[in-house]
């Protein structure tokens, strides 16, 4: 049991926690602050596993952007008709049938791997050399993920103007 | 690192069970996307996991791209959940039973 392990198993209790607690909340916005602590958790986590870049980009893009995202388009809803029915109890139990399903047979797939019980080695990799990797072997990959970043831009743009544009066309110039 | 692979599996594997759960179980629209994001996350951390396993760089490669990914799902999500909310008045994802806007 060294440090690392220690830290590791007390940053995963906060993640499963911070998680747990978060899709159980009636409330979006206490769900959206919930998960924040829970991507935090997730990104020391990338750092322990060896990927200090990708750590940095969860927590900026996670937790920074895409929480603040969730929190903006939860503000413009009213809050008090967000889920007026709360909790719809029967649709638990196929999720929990479906979840518990997953969870054995990933269990089941973790724990007859032989090798998998002997514990793995620290390493690190520097955000340069990842850098030349992707851009090395996977470029064309990086202008998709460009290209689909644009269209989601267009599409929430488009679909974000609402249906009133065709009576009033001049208003959105 | 003294931890073994398989227990980082399992922490995946329960972080994807809770996103699992959560988009199945809840009826809110922005509680769904909360779900699928939550996935996400537990495939991350399975990725570099594994990258770090077998000494790899693609666990961590393919991460960079889930994010990206996921950052185009949540802006689109979301935005189709706003022009829903205007049209219905609800984000109750029972509400919305008939494609004609």
């Amino acid at each position: 049991m060294t440090l690392y392990s220690v830290i590791f198993y007390a940053v995963s209790a906060v993640i499963v926690a911070a998680t747990a607690v978060a899709i159980t909340r009636r409330n979006p916005i206490h769900a959206v602050v919930y998960l924040v602590v829970s991507f935090i958790g997730s990104g020391i986590l990338f750092f322990l596993l060896g990927a200090p870049f990708l750590a940095a980009v969860e927590i900026i893009i996670y937790a920074g952007a895409i929480m603040v995202l969730f929190l903006f388009v939860v503000m413009m809803f009213r809050i008090e008709k967000i889920e007026p029915r709360g909790y719809p109890w029967r649709q638990w139990g196929p999720a929990l049938l479906g979840g518990v399903l997953f969870l054995s047979v990933l269990g089941l797939a973790a724990f007859r791997d032989s090798s998998g019980g002997e514990a793995l080695e620290m390493g690190m990799v520097s955000p340069a050399a990842l850098g030349r990797f992707v851009f090395e072997k996977y470029w064309l990959a990086i202008e998709m993920i460009s290209l689909l970043l644009f269209l989601g831009l267009l599409a929430a743009i488009h679909l974000g103007k609402g249906p009133q544009d065709k009576t009033e066309p001049e208003d959105d110039a | 690192m003294i931890v073994p692979y398989s227990h980082v599996l399992i922490l995946a594997a329960v972080i994807f069970f809770l996103g699992l759960v959560c988009v199945i179980a809840r009826r809110n629209l922005i509680m769904t996307l909360i779900g699928i994001e939550v996935m996400m996350n537990g495939a991350a951390i399975a990725f570099i996991a594994s990258g770090l396993r077998w000494h790899q760089l693609e666990g961590q490669a393919f991460v960079l791209f889930i994010i990206g990914v996921a950052a185009v799902e949540v802006s689109v999500g979301l935005a189709m959940i706003v022009g829903a909310y205007r049209r219905s008045g609800s984000a109750d994802a029972d509400t919305y039973h008939s494609l004609k806007w």
